[in-house]
Parts: structure tokens; C-alpha cells; sequence
């Protein structure tokens, strides 16, 4: 009878062997190679493809109104040589990190307490369900009644934006945590609060730091957003003072300079979580 | 002491129960009835296999004595005295590893001490022994999702042998574990208790997994869960492992399991 079962379980095994063994770490190879290896010269084929694809349908033209890529980078070297972009960007980038700080300690905040407290979530998750349904745009012009168009206006139109993805991608983080990795502390004998510590907090690590990123780019559309609607000052000024002087390449200039250090901020942020907070992520 | 090592334990020296079960039921909401009135025994230094068809409430009555679900009726005595809640002297292997993915091998192992508070130092170095003892060395700083799936079991055993619990509970250790490195694990698995000496609760359904590596069976019946019949291999197992195997007795324990288990799935 052994044999028999050796000879079915054989084979068997041996089929599902090299998958556990070969493919895992093949894979992981394969990540780590899309990252590093060939993916650098593919990305910039993409951006010279786009770009290129902007010369042609500004030259074309597609439009009185559609700037070619050239003329708008011209633009762009123009206004960061007389400061026009440093004097927009001093006002914008203010309220902007204020708000992101605000939101990344304690908006986080939130989400974890709603994931690790009943009460607090009765009492929390329909706000923040409600505000990341709500089109926000549609928000924040009610913002100028109670805080003016001030710096705290802005502030809050960033908060307003960024809050509701961060409180809800840590609450869902936190309430993801693995049951068997809870029932392995608690066998281990872990109190409730090394249990936070030690294993909820960090397996929620991943998706707090995903809602922050996603966070920091709402907040961008936030800051933006105050600026066309309520106070015409920085980024948001720039680009509605050339559109309404149809100096279309600084106005898509003014547009780029924004897209450029949203996606560059983000990628930052995204490097900080790899190197300083998830060592595991480094090892392929 | 005397039934400290398998060999010996055949004598059936005067049942000296570390573990004892009495009339646990567990009945989950909804009105399903896990487990009706269990008593079981478990002898010090033996191990016991839980088996039987699944869905039988084995991983249920294994958790309830490591202390992790409470049951709706009866109680479990660790040495006389009633279980309510985890203990220090009873550590669990985890079906699913259950390893920390953030966590070294090393910090994986030693994560049972790091929660009763002992200096880093210290730990580690009883990690490192305990991973060298389920023959991991080497691998004390990578990180799990690096390791086969027999390897990452081998963390779990390691880190349930370094909190040094004289009960070890193993909730179908080899499940996730591909044929080979199973039958390798069940020799390492003997190999490591002749040494250890620990009272160990084993969960499987593998009828020949159980019969290899056990003192005593408790064959479960059906849901609701019931002890259907205890079974005794008696095999010796001292020397070579492969031999067993290969033993009359062994297989006629096996035999005489599946007799017991085919009931519940022809009815």
C-alpha cells in the first residue's frame, strides 16, 4: 500500500514541485529585471513617442489653441528664467505640503483607530465613504465661506481631496491583517498592544503607504483645484491668467511643470517606502 | 518520565494525561456543532495524531486546546488545571506557516521569545540554535517569500521549539509541503522528538502520515465530531526510519484506520 500511494504521489509531486521551487523565484527575477534592467530605455521611449505624437498634432495644428511641444518647453525654459514659476510654485507648493503633512499624520491616524476600534469606525467610515464619493470639485467652492481664499483655504481644499483615500486605504489595511498571523501572536502569547505593533501595523504598512501616495496626488488635484476655483494665486493662476491671455505654450507649460513634480513626488515617495520602511521589498 | 521517548512509550506505563479533553463540544454560530462531547488523553512525550474526514472539527479541537477559540462545553486540563486562554507551555505550527512577511528568518524565529520580553542577544542566539536544529542554517537573514514552501515550515517548527513550550501542537504542519520534502519532514520530525522529547498534538488526514509518526490515533467521526476509535501503532522506531514503512504493523495499522474511515464516506 505504501508504494502504491508513493508511486501516485510521485509524479504528482513532481509536477508540483517546480512550481513552488522555480517559478517563485523566476518571477521575483522577472520583477526585479522590469525594474531595473530593460525598463529605463522602454520608458523613454514612451515620453519620446508622446512627445513626438505633441510636436505633430501641435503642428498640424489640431487646434489655434494646442501649443506644439517644442514652443511649450521654449515656454517653459522662458518662465523658469525670469522666476515667473519659482514665484507660482512658492505659493502652491505651501499650502500643498501643509496639507499632505496635515493628512499623512493624521489622516493615517484615522484610518488605523477606525480599523482598530468599532466605535471609532461607526462613527468615522461614513464620512470618509461619503467624501471619496462626492465630487470634490463640486466641494470646494463652499470652502471660501467659512476659511476665505487664504493659505487655509488651500489647505483645505488639499486636505479635503487627500484625506478620504489615505483614511480609507489605512483602515482597510488594518482590517486585512492575516487572522492566522493574530492567532499566531496570541499564541505566542502577544498583549494587544504588541499585537498592533508588532503584526497589524506592519502588515498594513503596504496599504497605508499606497493611500498616501494615492493621498499626495489627490492633493495636487486639491491645491490645483483652489487655485482655478477660489484663489487665484500660484500654479492655478498661471494657468488660468495665460489662458485668458491666449499665451497657450506658457499656459501648457504651466500645465507640464505641474504633471512633472506630481509624478516626480510621487515616484519619491514611493522610493522612501522601499528603501527606508520595507526591507523585504529590496530583497528580490 | 519513563514514556518520554517513543520506543519506551509502548510499555503503556500508568497514563500520565499532560493534555486531557473532557466532554469539549463547540457548537459555532449558526447552530453547527463542531465537536460533541471529546475526551481524550494525551500521554506526556507521546505523540497523538487528531484524524479524520475533514470538516471533522480537528483543527477546531486543536485550537481550543492551544487556547485560541474557547469552547461552548467541557474544559481542556493542561496538567490538571483548567486552559483559558494561550500558554507558554503549549506553542502552535501553524497549517498556512503563518510567518511574518516583513520579518527575517531569524526575527520569524525568535518572535516568541521577543514577546515575552528577552534581550535581543539572547533570543537570537537560542534562534539561531533552534534553526540550525531544523537544518536551516544559513537562511537567518532571508526573508520568507525566499523560501520553498518546506523551508518556511521548517521556520514555523523552529520558532515553535524556541519558546521551549513542552507541548507542541501542529495544525497539519505538511499540508502545504509537496510529497518529498513531507516523507523528509516526518524523519526529521521523529529524529527531532527522540531528541527533544516533547508531547506533541498532531492534526492530519493523511492516514499514512498519522500511522508513521504516531504513539497514539484518535480517529474523529464526521461532523459533529466525535472520538470514533483510538488506535495504538505500536511500531518501533528505533534505527533506520525507511524501515518502518515498510513493517507489517505498520501497514496493517493502516489498513485497519482506512476500515474505520471508509464508513463516513460511503454513508
Amino acid at each position: 500500500m505504501p508504494e502504491r500511494t508513493s508511486g501516485t504521489a510521485g509524479p504528482l509531486a513532481e509536477r508540483r514541485s517546480p512550481t513552488i521551487d522555480e517559478i517563485a523565484p523566476a518571477a521575483a527575477a522577472g520583477a526585479g529585471s522590469q525594474r531595473r534592467g530593460s525598463s529605463p530605455l522602454l520608458r523613454l521611449l514612451s515620453v519620446v513617442l508622446v512627445l513626438g505624437l505633441w510636436e505633430w498634432g501641435g503642428r498640424i495644428p489640431i487646434s489655434l489653441s494646442f501649443p506644439t511641444c517644442s514652443q511649450t518647453l521654449a515656454a517653459l525654459a522662458t518662465m523658469l528664467a525670469d522666476g515667473t514659476l519659482l514665484a507660482a510654485y512658492a505659493d502652491t507648493i505651501r499650502p500643498l505640503i501643509i496639507g499632505l503633512v496635515l493628512c499623512g499624520v493624521g489622516a493615517a491616524a484615522a484610518g488605523i483607530a477606525m480599523g482598530l476600534s468599532r466605535t471609532i469606525e461607526w462613527f468615522g467610515l461614513p464620512v470618509f465613504v461619503i467624501l471619496q464619493a462626492a465630487p470634490s470639485a463640486a466641494i470646494v467652492p463652499v470652502i471660501t465661506y467659512v476659511y476665505g481664499i487664504g493659505l487655509a483655504a488651500k489647505v483645505f481644499a488639499v486636505v479635503l481631496l487627500s484625506a478620504p483615500v489615505i483614511v480609507l486605504n489605512a483602515y482597510k489595511g488594518i482590517r486585512h491583517t492575516s487572522p492566522s498571523l493574530l492567532d499566531m501572536s496570541r499564541s505566542f502569547l502577544a498583549s494587544r498592544r504588541q499585537q498592533v505593533t508588532k503584526i497589524v501595523l506592519p502588515s498594513a504598512s503596504g496599504l497605508i503607504f499606497a493611500g498616501m501616495r494615492l493621498g499626495a496626488a489627490q492633493g495636487f488635484t486639491g491645491v490645483i483645484l483652489a487655485e482655478l476655483l477660489i484663489t487665484p494665486t500660484g500654479v492655478g493662476d498661471l494657468i488660468t491668467y495665460y489662458r485668458s491671455v491666449a499665451d497657450y505654450p506658457k499656459m501648457f507649460a504651466s500645465i507640464l511643470s505641474i504633471i512633472v513634480i506630481a509624478s516626480v513626488t510621487i515616484t519619491l515617495l514611493q522610493k522612501i517606502e522601499e528603501t527606508v520602511f520595507r526591507p523585504e521589498l529590496r530583497q528580490a | 518520565m519513563a514514556g518520554a521517548i517513543p520506543t519506551a512509550s509502548r510499555s503503556e506505563a500508568p497514563p500520565d494525561h499532560v493534555v486531557e479533553a473532557r466532554g469539549v463540544s463547540m457548537v459555532y454560530p449558526g447552530n453547527v456543532t463542531a465537536l460533541a462531547g471529546v475526551d481524550i488523553g494525551f500521554a506526556r512525550g507521546q505523540l497523538t495524531t487528531l484524524l479524520g474526514p475533514s470538516g471533522c472539527g480537528k483543527t477546531t479541537l486543536l485550537k481550543i486546546i492551544a487556547g485560541l477559540i474557547e469552547p461552548t462545553g467541557g474544559e481542556i486540563l493542561i496538567e490538571g488545571r483548567p486552559v483559558r486562554g494561550p500558554g507558554p507551555e503549549r506553542a502552535f505550527v501553524f497549517q498556512d506557516f503563518a510567518l511574518m512577511p516583513w520579518a527575517t528568518v531569524l526575527r520569524n524565529v525568535a518572535f516568541g521569545l521577543e514577546l515575552r520580553g528577552v534581550p535581543k542577544a539572547e533570543r537570537e542566539e537560542i534562534a539561531r540554535r533552534c534553526i540550525a536544529e531544523v537544518r536551516l542554517a544559513g537562511f537567518e537573514h532571508s526573508y520568507p517569500h525566499q523560501l520553498s514552501g518546506g523551508m518556511r515550515q521548517r521556520v514555523g517548527l523552529a520558532r515553535a521549539l524556541a519558546v521551549d513550550a513542552e507541548i507542541l501542537l501542529m495544525d497539519e504542519p505538511f499540508a502545504s509541503v509537496d510529497e518529498q520534502t513531507r516523507r523528509k519532514f516526518q524523519e526529521d520530525l521523529l529524529a527531532l522528538l527522540e531528541v527533544e522529547k516533547k508531547t506533541v498534538i498532531f492534526v492530519t488526514h493523511s492516514i499514512e502520515e498519522a500511522v508513521y509518526v504516531s504513539d497514539q490515533i484518535v480517529l474523529l467521526s464526521e461532523r459533529p465530531g466525535r472520538v470514533s476509535k483510538i488506535v495504538r501503532p505500536g511500531l518501533d522506531r528505533s534505527g533506520d526510519f525507511e524501515r518502518i514503512r515498510r513493517e507489517r504493523a505498520y501497514l496493517d495499522c493502516v489498513d485497519e484506520i482506512w476500515n474505520v474511515l471508509k464508513r463516513y464516506l460511503e454513508d
